[in-house]
């Protein structure tokens, strides 16, 4: 390793002269001895050049179908690369690493638009893992390296070293093809060659700054022509969670179109009624400032933030409009929907590999190409070619090792669904070893005994009213005060959350029960989303969906604790879902202090807590006389119901 | 510079504190470097040819040099670092250096001061700042490339081995520096000084192998400077009043038969030459592009035939055309 460091280090050495000079002002005998200042930085970089070359992972497509770059970030075998790089491959790829061993590793999940993938290497728990640096923090003119396999040159699992600067940061490459789209990227003026995709490359210090993946190639061929790019470390981390979660994920949308106004500032100029961003109010017309944690000042920063964003994610948005500053939270939608996602991937798959009877024509200057359009870094066309060669049938069938099929389970929508049913299972454990399930011992549901929630308190109202909620397997209530709210039809939770009723609660407290009872496999179609912020804030929250009837449930969990921190029900997709906030203190494992029920970004009921039981359900009281929801609720909601009104109106309608 | 010299400063930009347990980014330097580049869009957009091309302010009051090429066929389009966009006017060309001045309308404009004297050789660290690929949109600060000069040489060393009318020395580099968008953009040292201008893309016309290569700031000085002050202006003198038919010069009594004007700005390349005309005595060729008359650009043939109608029939046209890559001066004697 130290070798490799050494002898990349003069080699670079060699192009500032230094060699030139040493050789010309000492004897052949003497030693050379350098300057404290460069041999400090020399040492530096030979340190940090061998912090990064153990994560650096060589991908092969077993079988002989191409390969290329990953780097490892996670001791239990997770490494991140590229999806282009992966999908010629399927789920299974073989890997090697600098230690000299090759791993088989297994698909875990895929964002095909934003080009990256996640994959495992099996056999070990103690992988060397890269330390992920900032990537916002990263400027042009940095040091930095690329590590990984170009040319798939790596066949002795020694990976590459190439040294350089960063370009440019905060770039945005436009979509090559259908899907690829590159925001906010690194600019590298460091070697990246075909089969560099997919691999780290580092600061100075051998921190991970980001995934390269792509190059700027036009008449010079395919290779390096100096500029090479690279998916920011910072949107890997917005959708690592998604990636864990073993699906095929999606980007977010504002649902509006925006333009850059020339004396500055990003306005819109296009918005869909049926976006969250509508409903915060951002109109025609109204300037976006700020978008999660980000100062926006042309359509292409909105672009480039927007691009680093996972479908469904909610960030903090602050925008102008009509002389007045409104800083809210905003709802992204996805970029595609479901099956034209799968559609669209399927389409920009690989063909299958060329026979090798058939003449090769890979002579880059041959090839008809688009002057506008940068050529996306396909290996599988290219980086394949050499591999290819002499072999028999296009796509010899490879047999998938065992403690690969291990961990492998194909459904639609999912790249492996086994991942995903493994976060569903660290999710109902963690929602069983919390409140209420640690208050009273979990009883076996049974016929004879039901049990169900009571749970008492206050409203944070002056003067407080008494609240009294009970859950039971097919009626809840909810009384404030001397005014009771009951549900004992399913159709009635969809229509209390569609009219954003104080008693939108009792659907998030239902599902609640039930999944703790029932567990994610019965409770209807249940799984793991990945990771978001909660309110616009991180730690990125864990997030498990449970679709139950007409409803979509979500459980918010801290990713430290696994506690509970918010139940999101959606009933109509183009409305405000309710939002039963969860706030304890202290003790993770405590009694919820809190519950405060929101729609939009008001709070509609705020309880102070002060007893939450576990009875058995004939031991609850119901009023004599049922009362209709919808219309005893009204009057006391006026707000929440007016924050819906427009949002009834289903037509996608660009205004 | 020397070589020990370029040692230090490596060692400086690479740890400019000298407790610094890495090398230091390059920083502040870059971004100075960066804000003096600037975006120009011009013509091109055809294949193969794009219509954009980098540049960089050497005045205060807006001046941008630039490589002469077909972008600034049409007025160009300047978009500075800070994202302010500009129409530019081309005040001076000089075809042998493949330069090109051009002002747009601001002032207090950073720029690069030039240097009488080359500021780097071969063995000193370099940083490439221009706009290549056109990857900077808007406000976006051009991309910024480092890498060293490999050589400072003569590129017709080898006759006819790169097409370029350009003769002078020119600053080898070993980054890919010269790519598609990246003609016009500046090579500054380690001191933060402007050490050249990248040129126009040049291929081996028998290796196909690229150059990398810059054009150095002290080649270019004289004439920038002599542009900037208005000493060496090609701009269309307006105000030389029109003589009459008779009196002025004209294409057909010089000897030259243009080819054909079919176009608003066809330019003005020489179709034949009449025998026993001053063209013919001054070894005017067909297929020559005329580019200047007494040190006006002609950017056409309608724009030649009335600057030669500014001339008196009994004086010298001092023409300066390119043949393939050479640059010269032809003295029209009536």
């Amino acid at each position: 390793m130290m070798i490799n460091a050494r002898t990349f280090y003069f080699c670079s050495l060699f192009s500032l002269g230094i060699a030139i000079l040493s050789c010309s002002l000492s004897n052949a005998a003497d030693p050379i001895t350098l300057d404290p200042a460069l041999e400090r930085v020399e040492n530096s970089r030979i340190e940090s050049v061998a912090r990064a070359v153990p994560s650096a992972v060589s991908v092969f497509v077993p079988g002989g179908g191409g390969g290329g770059s990953g780097v490892m970030i996670s001791p239990d075998g997770y490494a991140l690369t590229n999806f282009h790089v992966t999908s010629p491959a399927g789920s299974f790829m073989r890997c090697g690493m600098s230690d000299g061993n090759v791993y088989d590793a297994v698909i875990v999940g895929i964002d095909p638009v934003g080009d990256l993938a996640m994959i495992r290497l099996l056999g070990r728990s103690d992988f060397p893992k890269a330390e992920l640096g900032d990537s916002r923090a990263a400027e042009a003119g940095d040091w930095c390296m690329v590590i990984g396999n170009p040319f798939l040159l790596a066949t002795n699992l020694k990976p590459t070293v190439t040294y350089g600067i960063l370009s440019g940061v905060g770039r945005y490459q436009y979509p090559s093809g259908t899907l690829l789209e590159y925001g906010d990227c690194l600019q590298t003026d460091a070697s990246v060659n075909p089969g560099n995709s997919g691999g780290p490359i580092y600061d100075a210090d051998g921190k991970l700054l980001g995934i390269v993946g792509r190059c700027s190639f036009e008449k010079r061929g395919r290779v390096n022509v100096g500029v090479g790019y690279a998916i920011s470390i910072n949107q890997a981390k917005n959708f690592l969670g998604y990636l864990h979660s073993g699906r095929i994920v999606d980007h977010a949308t504002l649902g509006a179109t925006v333009s850059t106004e020339p004396e500055g500032g990003v306005v819109v100029s296009n918005i869909l009624e049926s976006s969250d961003a509508y409903r915060r109010g951002l109109r025609y017309g109204s300037e976006i400032l700020e978008i999660d944690g980000r100062v926006v000042q042309t359509a292409n920063d909105l672009q480039n933030v927007m691009a680093t964003l996972p479908n469904g994610w909610r960030v903090k948005m602050s925008y102008r409009s009509e002389g007045k500053t409104v800083e809210t939270l905003v709802r992204m939608m996805g970029v595609h929907l479901e099956d034209e996602l799968l559609k669209k991937m399927a389409g920009a798959l690989p063909p299958p590999p060329p026979r090798p009877q058939k003449p090769s024509q890979d002579d880059p200057d041959a090839e008809p190409q688009d002057p506008d359009a940068e050529q996306g870094d396909k290996p599988n066309k290219n980086e394949n070619r050499p591999r290819q060669r002499g072999q028999g049938p296009a796509k010899p069938a490879v047999k998938i090792p065992q403690q690969v099929k291990d961990q492998l389970v194909e459904r639609k929508g999912f790249a492996n669904y086994h991942f995903n049913l493994a976060e569903q299972n660290s999710f109902i454990d963690a929602l069983r070893n919390q409140f209420p399930a640690t208050n009273t011992a979990i009883k076996p549901p049974s016929a004879d005994e039901q049990q169900a929630w009571l749970i008492t308190g206050e409203t944070d109202q002056t003067p407080a009213q008494p609240v009294t909620i009970q859950v039971a397997a097919d009626k809840m209530s909810l009384q404030i005060g001397q005014k009771t709210l009951e549900i004992d039809k399913r159709s009635e939770m969809y229509d209390v959350v569609t009219d954003g009723s104080a008693a939108g609660l009792l659907p998030a407290l239902d599902a609640w029960r039930r999944m703790l009872n029932d567990g994610p496999r019965k409770f209807g179609e249940s799984y793991y989303l990945g990771t978001m912020p909660l309110g616009g804030e991180r730690p990125l929250r864990d997030v498990m969906v449970g679709l139950a009837g007409e409803l979509e449930v979500r459980w918010l969990s801290h990713p430290d604790t696994g506690a509970v921190e918010a139940i999101e029900v959606f009933a109509d997709r183009d409305g405000d879902p309710a939002e039963l906030w969860l706030l304890r203190e202290g003790d993770s494992k405590a009694m919820p202090s809190v519950i405060d029920l929101r729609y939009g970004i008001d709070s509609t009921l705020k309880i102070n807590v002060k007893s939450w039981e576990e009875v058995p359900a004939e031991k609850l009281e119901w009023s004599a006389e049922k009362k209709s929801v919808k219309n005893s609720d009204k009057p006391n909601l006026e707000k929440a119901v007016g924050a819906t009104q427009n949002t009834n109106d289903k037509d996608e309608v660009k205004v | 510079m020397n070589r020990l010299a370029a040692i230090t400063l490596t060692v400086l930009f690479a740890a400019s504190i000298s407790d610094l347990p890495a090398e230091a980014p390059l920083g502040t330097w870059v971004r100075d470097a960066q804000k003096r580049v600037v975006k120009i869009y011009g013509a091109g957009g055809l294949k193969g040819l794009e219509a954009y091309q980098s540049g960089f302010l050497v005045s205060p009051e807006g001046h941008i040099a630039t490589a002469w090429s077909y972008v600034l066929d049409v007025e160009p389009v300047v978009l500075l670092d800070d994202g302010r966009r500009f129409e530019s006017k081309i005040v001076g060309f000089e075809p042998s250096l493949e330069l090109a001045v051009l002002k747009i309308e601001a002032t207090d404009t950073p720029f690069f001061e030039l240097n009488e004297e080359p500021t780097v050789d071969w063995g000193d660290p370099v940083i490439a700042v221009s706009n290549l690929f056109n990857i900077a949109t808007g406000n976006e600060p051009a991309s910024v490339m480092q890498g060293t000069v490999a050589s400072v040489t003569d590129l017709n060393a080898r006759r006819g081995t790169f097409k370029t009318p350009y003769r002078g020395k020119v600053l080898i580099l070993d980054l890919i520096a010269n790519n598609p968008g990246a003609a016009g953009g500046a090579v500054i040292d380690s001191d933060g000084q402007l050490a050249g201008m990248l040129g126009k893309e040049l291929r081996d016309s028998t290796t196909g192998v690229w150059l990398n290569y810059a054009v150095p700031a002290d080649a270019l000085r004289t004439t920038i400077g002599d542009i900037i002050a208005g000493r060496k202006s090609t701009v269309i003198d307006s105000a030389t009043a029109m003589l009459p038919r008779k009196d002025s010069h004209n294409p057909n009594a010089l000897g030259l038969v243009m080819v054909p004007d079919v176009l608003e700005t066809t330019p003005a390349y020489i179709d034949t030459v009449s025998t026993d005309s001053p063209a013919a005595r001054a070894s005017l060729r067909p297929d020559d592009l005329i580019l200047l008359v007494n040190g006006q650009r002609v950017d056409s043939q309608r724009t030649l035939r009335s600057l030669l109608r500014t001339i008196d029939r009994r004086d010298n046209v001092e023409l300066t055309v390119q043949r393939d890559t050479q640059i010269l001066p032809v003295t029209l004697q009536p």
